[in-house]
């Protein structure tokens, strides 16, 4: 007997039993079900919640292995100095084992935290609720540990991803319900939770809270420090990255979101593959530079003083904004989320631009914090239904437009 | 005078199995079942009895909110037996044929000459009244209402769909009587539409017709497309519609007195040896209509096209209003990997590692394998891609979900049927049955609205 006949067979015995939605999610992941159509049309597409959810963690995952080169990389030049600005792209300097693995031991607890503890909590309501354990969190799983600082303890990750999956999803109804996006209602709560491993100079770069520790005791050690260009330009520091750098993701910052240039192949895969909307995409890069438009705009001006604090934000040419933080990866691989975002294409194209414009707006504002990305994708997560509401209103005015000319 | 229609929006879903356009005359089988299931929300009163005889023509059961509209037997013979279900509804009528069929005679009629009314009575009298259904709702037409106008959707383009042109040809007569008939019973005009591409289509010399030229991707044969792009469905309004088959067999009541509602039905699907046209009578059982033709192991019989038809086996029956019998491969197996590895072999609008946008002319053999399991909503924007109506189908599906009427009513379900939603349905990643949602939202809408 086969494996196929012998799983067949403990459906059948599981079936309406408490164990059903877990072995389910076994069954389903090794096998698509034996499901016929019983209503309506009789042959369905091919593609499926497993299928569109495995596209975007497709995209993500040369994204984790970047980031698990790049952890060891700002590491070595950490503790070295040794950074030269202007390396290609393939660089024999970056992509060595060495640095791989650094990261790699790093990196794979985080996502087996995530996935474990998110995927169990998941496996938990979907047996308490007895519906089948669904696939959002696929994607958020591989998000969470994308988007947090690569010294995260795990605990604290453990801890935000119970928080976020309950709070953020599970208490909506899950998959498909939910309001927030729940990798980033994660990571708002380790942000608003823990500030202090969510940002300053020491985060992100691993091993750097250890050895401030460790020379707080007495070893005899160099501090290593590794700020992220957004951090220095909010205190109006030097940075010593070139644009290059930060286009091919060779700077500090959270594990996923440096490289943006393998952030754009992804969302071109997204697009292409017509997983990911290419209105959000595009409207939030529009809302960027438009809002980066501005400020470079009230500088030029000379509304605004090298006295003041938002100055060198301010002066970033609108273009480095895309390239800097998380603002690529959020509006790639977090705007574009279907759940959360706005539903109709006209309503996409509004909420995407208000990201986009509201992430480098608090980004240049928010003192304490700078990166907005998080913030405006969460902001307009809420707004999503209202801006769907008014698009669909049109809609319904138009018909009743119709029915007034008629009687008229 | 033609207007032309064009859409952009939809899809258009090949199969292998289309049918040869040769017809084979069949003999006609010996049982017959009419199902009052096929007529929705009409409750049956039943006329004939048990072990009584019928002629072609002759009323089985009358409507209970309506005793004008009749319920005709397609064929003369002997009531054998008539099944009850549940609090004795009724399920089937089975009618055992006669050797030689004797139709009733409603005598022939000069079309020209007669009133709005009696063309109204003549069609009640002859079982005729069930063929014309209303938007909204989608069900048959009450007497009592003037239509705004009738459409009539000359160009069918879904799956395999049997192609008017060959089926309908040389039957302008018919065709010609019947338009006539139902322009008496329109306060507006009777539109038809037909396939750009149908340079022989028997409508385009018809006469007090409005002519459109219908181009794109299905749906744009379905008539509520074509409504929407020629004079859309306002609230309180009402149109007709009647599909070509069914003209015919009005067209020849008309002129020949008999009611005959042997049409050309399209055997079609991979599970067919030799797909091709028969003749057949509604209610005629499968078994008579797919012999030696048929591979019956693990297969899906349709009764309809793959989209919107009703699940038989052999022994059940062709549905009333049917003209296509699909037979495809069941899809009742795992698929190792399903969800992971490239499909080369199945459809999907998307790209997710699923190659059938590289071949556009690729013809599939699907199954009934729903691909996945039923999920809440998540993606938005596919069903877009293939819906051409001005709706969003999402918060129409989502208000008839739950329930809300003052939504359903401003989002448009006045203008919509349950098969406009076939390929939303088939689209969806999330397998949720759409079209049944479509059909519980327009039932609830009946009832509470009217």
């Amino acid at each position: 007997m086969g494996l196929k006949q012998s799983l067949h067979n403990l459906k059948e015995k599981y079936k309406g039993t408490k164990m059903a939605p877990a072995f389910g999610a076994f069954h389903t992941f090794l096998y698509t079900p034996n499901d016929t159509t019983h209503s309506g049309g009789h042959i369905r597409g091919a593609d499926d919640l497993k299928r569109t959810m495995n596209i975007v963690i497709i995209a993500l995952i040369p994204l984790l292995i970047f980031g698990m080169f790049n952890a060891g990389f700002q590491q070595s030049i950490a503790i070295h100095h040794n950074f030269s600005s202007g390396m290609s792209f393939f660089s024999s300097e970056f992509w060595t084992l060495d640095n791989f693995f650094i990261g790699f031991w790093k990196i794979i607890p985080l996502v087996i935290i995530s996935y474990g503890v998110g995927l169990g909590v998941e496996f938990i309501f979907a047996t308490i609720n007895d519906h089948e354990v669904e696939e959002g969190y696929l994607v958020t799983g591989m998000l969470v540990p994308l988007i947090v600082p690569i010294d995260t303890p795990l605990w604290m990750l453990a801890v935000a991803v119970v928080f976020g999956v309950v709070i953020g999803k599970e208490v909506f109804g899950g998959t498909g319900m939910n309001i927030l996006n729940p990798a980033l209602t994660i990571r708002a709560f380790l942000f608003f939770a823990y500030p202090t491993w969510m940002s300053g100079d020491k985060v992100w770069v691993t091993g750097a809270v250890q050895r401030t520790q460790d020379i707080a005791e007495g070893a005899k050690l160099d501090a290593i420090t590794g700020e992220t260009i957004l951090g220095s330009l909010a205190q109006g520091k030097e940075f010593m990255y070139s644009t290059w750098d930060m286009f091919y993701g060779f700077i500090p910052g959270s594990v996923g979101e440096t490289s943006t240039l393998l952030i754009i192949l992804g969302g071109l895969f997204l697009i292409f593959t017509k997983i990911g909307s290419w209105r959000i995409m595009l409207s939030a890069t529009l809302g960027a530079i438009a809002m980066g438009l501005i400020f470079n705009g009230v500088v030029d001006a000379g509304w605004i003083g090298e006295g003041s604090k938002f100055y060198t934000l301010m002066t970033t040419p609108f273009w480095h904004h895309l390239l800097l933080g998380g603002f690529a990866f959020g509006v790639v691989y977090m705007a574009t989320d279907p759940v959360t975002g706005s539903q109709t294409n006209k309503g996409k194209w509004i909420y995407g631009f208000l990201i986009g414009f509201i992430s480098i707006l608090i980004r240049v504002f928010n003192p304490g914090y700078p990166e907005g990305v998080m913030l405006a994708i969460l902001l307009m997560n809420v707004f999503a239904p209202t801006i769907d509401h008014y698009v669909v209103q049109g809609n319904v005015k138009r018909r009743l437009k119709r029915l007034k000319a008629k009687t008229a | 005078m033609s207007t032309d229609i064009r859409i952009k929006k939809g899809l258009d879903i090949k199969l292998i199995g289309e049918a040869d356009k040769t017809t084979t005359q069949l003999s006609l089988g010996s049982v017959f079942a009419i199902k009052p299931e096929s007529f929705h929300k009409i409750t049956p009163k039943l006329l004939a009895k048990e072990k009584s005889h019928v002629e072609a023509g002759q009323a089985l059961f009358y409507s209970k909110a309506d005793e004008r509209i009749l319920f005709p037997s397609p064929v003369s013979g002997e009531v054998v037996e008539i099944n009850r279900g549940a609090k004795r509804k009724i399920l089937e009528i089975i009618i055992k044929a006669d050797k030689d069929q004797q139709f009733q005679d409603f005598g022939k009629k000069d079309v020209a000459n007669l009133s709005d009314d009696e063309v109204k009575a003549h069609l009640l009298a002859s079982g005729c009244w069930p063929f014309i259904k209303q938007r909204p709702y989608d069900v048959i037409a009450k007497p009592d209402d003037k239509p705004k106008a009738i459409f009539i959707s000359g160009y069918a383009s879904a799956p395999l769909a049997p192609d008017f042109e060959y089926v309908l040809k040389g039957k302008e007569a018919e065709l010609q009587a019947a338009v006539m008939a139902l322009t008496k019973l329109t306060s507006g005009k009777v539109h038809v539409s037909i396939d750009v591409n149908a340079s022989l289509s028997p409508f385009s010399n018809l006469n007090e017709i409005e002519l459109h030229k219908v181009s794109g991707p299905h749906p744009a044969g379905n008539i509520s497309t074509q409504i929407a792009k020629i004079d859309p469905i306002n609230k309180g309004e009402v149109v007709w519609t009647v599909s070509p088959q069914d003209l015919v067999i009005i067209g020849e009541l008309l002129l020949t007195g008999k009611f005959n509602a042997e049409r050309t039905i399209a055997l079609t699907g991979a599970q067919f040896n030799t797909p091709s046209y028969i003749t057949a009578l509604p209610g005629a059982q499968i078994k008579d209509l797919v012999t030696n033709n048929l591979d019956d192991d693990n297969t899906r019989i349709i009764s309809g096209n793959v989209l919107s038809g009703t699940k038989v086996d052999t022994e059940d029956y062709l549905g009333y209003y049917d003209t296509q019998i699909t037979a495809i491969p069941e899809g009742n197996d795992y698929q190792l990997f399903g969800w992971l590895l490239p499909i080369f072999n199945k459809i999907a609008t998307s790209r997710a590692l699923i190659f059938s946008w590289m071949s556009a002319n690729k013809k599939y053999n699907l199954n009934t394998n729903t691909n996945g399991e039923h999920r809440a909503f998540v993606v938005t924007g596919a069903y877009e891609e293939v819906f051409p109506l001005d709706i969003y189908p999402m918060h129409l599906l989502k208000a008839c979900m739950y329930k809300d009427l003052d939504e359903m009513e401003a989002l448009g379900a006045y203008e919509v049927a349950p098969e406009d939603f076939a390929l939303t349905e088939f689209v969806c990643t999330s397998k949720q049955p759409h079209q049944q949602i479509i059909r519980e939202g327009l039932d609830l809408m009946i009832e509470e609205i009217g």
